[in-house]
């Protein structure tokens, strides 16, 4: 009996989470923004999710295979990847687009840099904005299609909310924040964000350290700052519109692109605001979030090198004991 | 008030309801004992009986081999059979001395003491002359532990009853069966450090033993319980620390240097034992536990048997294990063998089967920074564990990597499934080996 008892090291109890299962609340928690898309832009919305998530996985699972490397596309983190990135297009975009952001996303900013955790950069983020660059005229299409023209109040042709209102416009702020507004797939409905940004937050997966600062920090700047003081008007569209709830729930707080330290996460959070803040106000553009955040990513290593903890009872400010 | 507590920390399922209401039986000694002469930290004891001497219950068969080091009794009558290698729960081998139990039971006497006829000088020879040492893991000698340098220093005495590990219930059932001696142990500490508050520190999942030691503790000068959140590692040595004080002792300090003094609760009996009955240490209360166990409860078990013995004696094996361990699931030893003795600081064997233990490969950490909120020494377990994999050990410890208290918080909590407290726990003892030495 001796010979077949187990020996390992200590602990030998673990948890029950697991990366996958914590990915798939991640897509859970994108449902509701997920379904208010399709509901919104009709039937090729959902194809360009589609084509997303499929590529993001297909590319994943072919570097693997090629790179005779472990498959991990089971762990979910590609197709939340590809979710996301789907999320961040406008509904008009030809279907190539979804596959050729996931390809990049996947390949490029992801497995070349070693896979799942080493990206710098999140991956659907660094997608869009390579999209935005190489393809912006198919990218700031936002014109509305047959299907969402009767649900949208069109009032300037193809232009965003946040962009009308720098153009001196006042778009609705009730259909700002139920999302029946124009904007990328996944970023109009502010409510349907927060739903799964709360769902988050209730299992657990993420904590509010970041998305509160993020979002507090633009608001005080944007009020600072915003030409219109505290109009609740202004501030309430700042906040629906232009992918902030979206960027501060969902994109923002992804574990990899983020610093782990504490502290870390409130710097983060900071600049992430003011970024937003300095891009939406004095910026070409009237949105900024995806800058902001992989701008962000970029100082992620120099935040956690100023925020390490210092280790239980060591405290060399205070003089305490180290020898 | 709030009740106390410290940061980080994991709430794993506790598991004590399988043997918290068994009370404590005892265990008759096996034919044959093994008495290890290295169950504390320090110079390992010095045998003094030779192969073939008789020897009774109770009589001392090694000295201690230093100041830093403990005697060893025999807890049997008996032959002795000489010095064997034994394999210890850690996995090493130690030298053991054999003695053939005759079954009388003869019992050497005990020198009864009054607490009030006793200096402190003389309390502190007849605890390090019973061989008493820190029964909640580590071992320390108790009797090096209550001669701190600055004794007039020490502020508190806490008696660790927190007993955070899952499954364990041995601390429990002290509390329930034997108060008086606990309070008792505690007076005979009190009286080396007479300007000390005494604390018995016990977690909110216990409320039968904060009521049984409250009501004890009334008429004790001095004595409090103080009330834990019940939180995994809160009895841990430094956690408890500064949940109860506020003080933050790290890894290079002992907790007499932040003016503490921390006892475990079967320590504190054994402690009681030795000064008022004169007792040397000879049993321990162990949990057997787990599903694997046929009678899972807490047993009054004698020194030096085999775990074998022990858990035949007490119902035997349900089903095929899958491991069994010595201590608890986030800290004890897997054993590959059960042909190993009860030593001082045997707390628990736990025969788990295949369900309740975790077989999962590791993957690539995400860098969810879940360690990192449930690790208690405030370090970021999975950059520290990365560093240990790749041998930089210069990073290694500019990242504080020497704090981790081996608590376990971080491998239970990571979704990645990695090893992190076990790579850490490596390059740690590659370094206190080299600390050493330099």
């Amino acid at each position: 009996m001796s010979e077949l008892l187990h020996v390992s090291s200590s602990p030998h109890i673990r948890s029950k989470a697991t990366t996958s299962n914590i990915m798939l609340l991640v897509l859970i928690a994108l449902l509701p923004a997920t379904c208010f898309g399709i509901y919104l832009n009709g039937p090729y919305a959902a194809a360009i999710i589609a084509v997303s998530m499929i590529a993001a996985v297909g590319t994943e699972y072919l570097y693997e295979k090629l790179m005779h490397k472990k498959i991990t596309v089971t762990d979910g983190s590609a197709a939340v990847t590809g979710l996301l990135l789907a999320l961040n297009l406008p509904v008009s975009v030809p279907i190539w687009i979804p596959l050729i952001g996931s390809v990049f996303a996947i390949l490029i900013v992801k497995q070349l840099f070693g896979g799942l955790g080493q990206n710098f950069m999140n991956p659907a983020l660094a997608a869009r904005c390579f999209l935005l660059i190489s393809f912006a005229s198919h990218m700031n299409d936002f014109s509305t299609n047959s299907w969402s023209a009767n649900k949208i109040v069109d009032t300037v042709s193809g232009a965003t909310p946040l962009a009308e209102l720098k153009a001196g416009g006042t778009p609705l702020l009730t259909s700002m924040f139920a999302g029946t507004i124009k904007g990328t797939i996944g970023e109009t409905s502010a409510a349907a964000l927060l739903l799964g940004g709360i769902f988050l937050v209730v299992m657990k997966i993420i904590d509010l350290r970041i998305p509160l600062t993020y979002i507090g920090t633009f608001t005080v700047f944007y009020i600072l700052f915003g030409g219109h003081g505290l109009d609740p008007y202004y501030i309430g569209a700042e906040l629906c519109g232009g992918g902030l709830m979206l960027g501060a729930w969902f994109m923002a707080t992804d574990y990899v692109t983020r610093p782990i330290t504490r502290k870390g996460q409130y710097v983060y959070g900071i600049i992430l605001g003011l970024l937003t803040g300095l891009f939406r106000i004095f910026g070409m553009s009237a949105e900024g979030v995806s800058y902001a955040i992989i701008f962000s990513n970029l100082l992620v290593p120099i935040i956690e090198r100023c925020t390490r903890p210092s280790g239980f009872g060591i405290n060399p400010q205070k003089g305490g004991k180290q020898a | 008030m709030k009740n106390l507590t410290f940061h980080g920390g994991i709430h794993p399922d506790d598991h004590k309801i399988i043997s918290k209401d068994q009370p404590i039986k005892a265990v008759h000694a096996g034919e044959k004992m093994y008495y290890s002469v290295s169950q504390h930290i320090g110079a390992p004891a010095k045998p003094i009986v030779a192969k073939g001497d008789h020897v009774c219950r109770g009589q001392m068969i090694a000295e201690a081999g230093g100041f830093v080091s403990a005697p060893v009794y025999a807890t049997v009558s008996g032959t002795v059979e000489g010095i064997v290698k034994k394999r210890m729960p850690a996995g090493n081998y130690a030298d053991c001395i054999a003695v053939a139990n005759d079954g009388a039971m003869e019992e050497t006497p005990y020198e009864t003491a009054s607490i009030d006829d006793l200096t402190k000088e003389q309390i502190i020879s007849r605890i390090s002359a019973a061989g008493v040492v820190g029964m909640g893991g580590a071992g320390f000698p108790t009797h090096v532990k209550l001669s701190p340098r600055e004794p007039e220093k020490i502020e508190y005495i806490l008696v660790n009853g927190a007993e955070c590990e899952p499954y364990l219930t041995s601390d429990y059932r002290r509390m329930l069966e034997t108060p008086e001696k606990i309070v008792q142990g505690l007076q005979v500490i009190h009286k080396v450090f007479p300007a000390a508050k005494c604390y018995i520190c016990i977690e909110d999942n216990k409320p039968d033993c904060i009521a049984m030691m409250q009501e004890k503790c009334k008429d004790a000068d001095g004595i409090e319980v103080k009330i834990l959140r019940t939180k995994y590692p809160q009895g841990a040595e430094r956690m408890l620390i500064y949940a109860v004080t506020g003080r933050k002792v790290n890894s290079r300090m002992l907790p007499a240097d932040v003016g503490c003094i921390v006892d475990n609760i079967d320590t504190v009996v054994a402690i009681c034992q030795a000064v008022l009955y004169g007792e040397p240490l000879m049993n321990r209360i162990i949990t057997v536990t787990g599903n694997g166990a046929a009678v899972p409860g807490n047993y009054y078990v004698p020194i030096g048997m085999l775990m074998s013995e022990v858990i035949e004696h007490v119902g035997g094996i349900k089903g095929q294990p899958e491991k069994i361990i010595a201590g608890g699931p986030m800290m004890g030893n897997a054993m590959f063998s059960l042909d190993i003795p009860v030593t001082k600081t045997s707390s628990a064997i736990l025969i788990l089967s295949r369900d309740e233990v975790s077989q999962m490969e590791p993957t690539a950490c995400m860098n969810c920074g879940r360690c990192v909120q449930a690790c208690p020494g405030g370090i970021l377990p999975t950059r520290v564990a990365d560093f240990a994999d790749h041998g930089d050990e210069a990073q290694f410890l500019a990242f504080q990597g020497m704090e981790c208290c081996e608590c376990g918080c971080c491998s239970y909590v990571c979704p990645a499934k990695r090893h992190l407290t076990q790579s850490i726990r490596s390059m740690r003892k590659i370094l206190l080996a080299k600390r050493k030495k330099g």
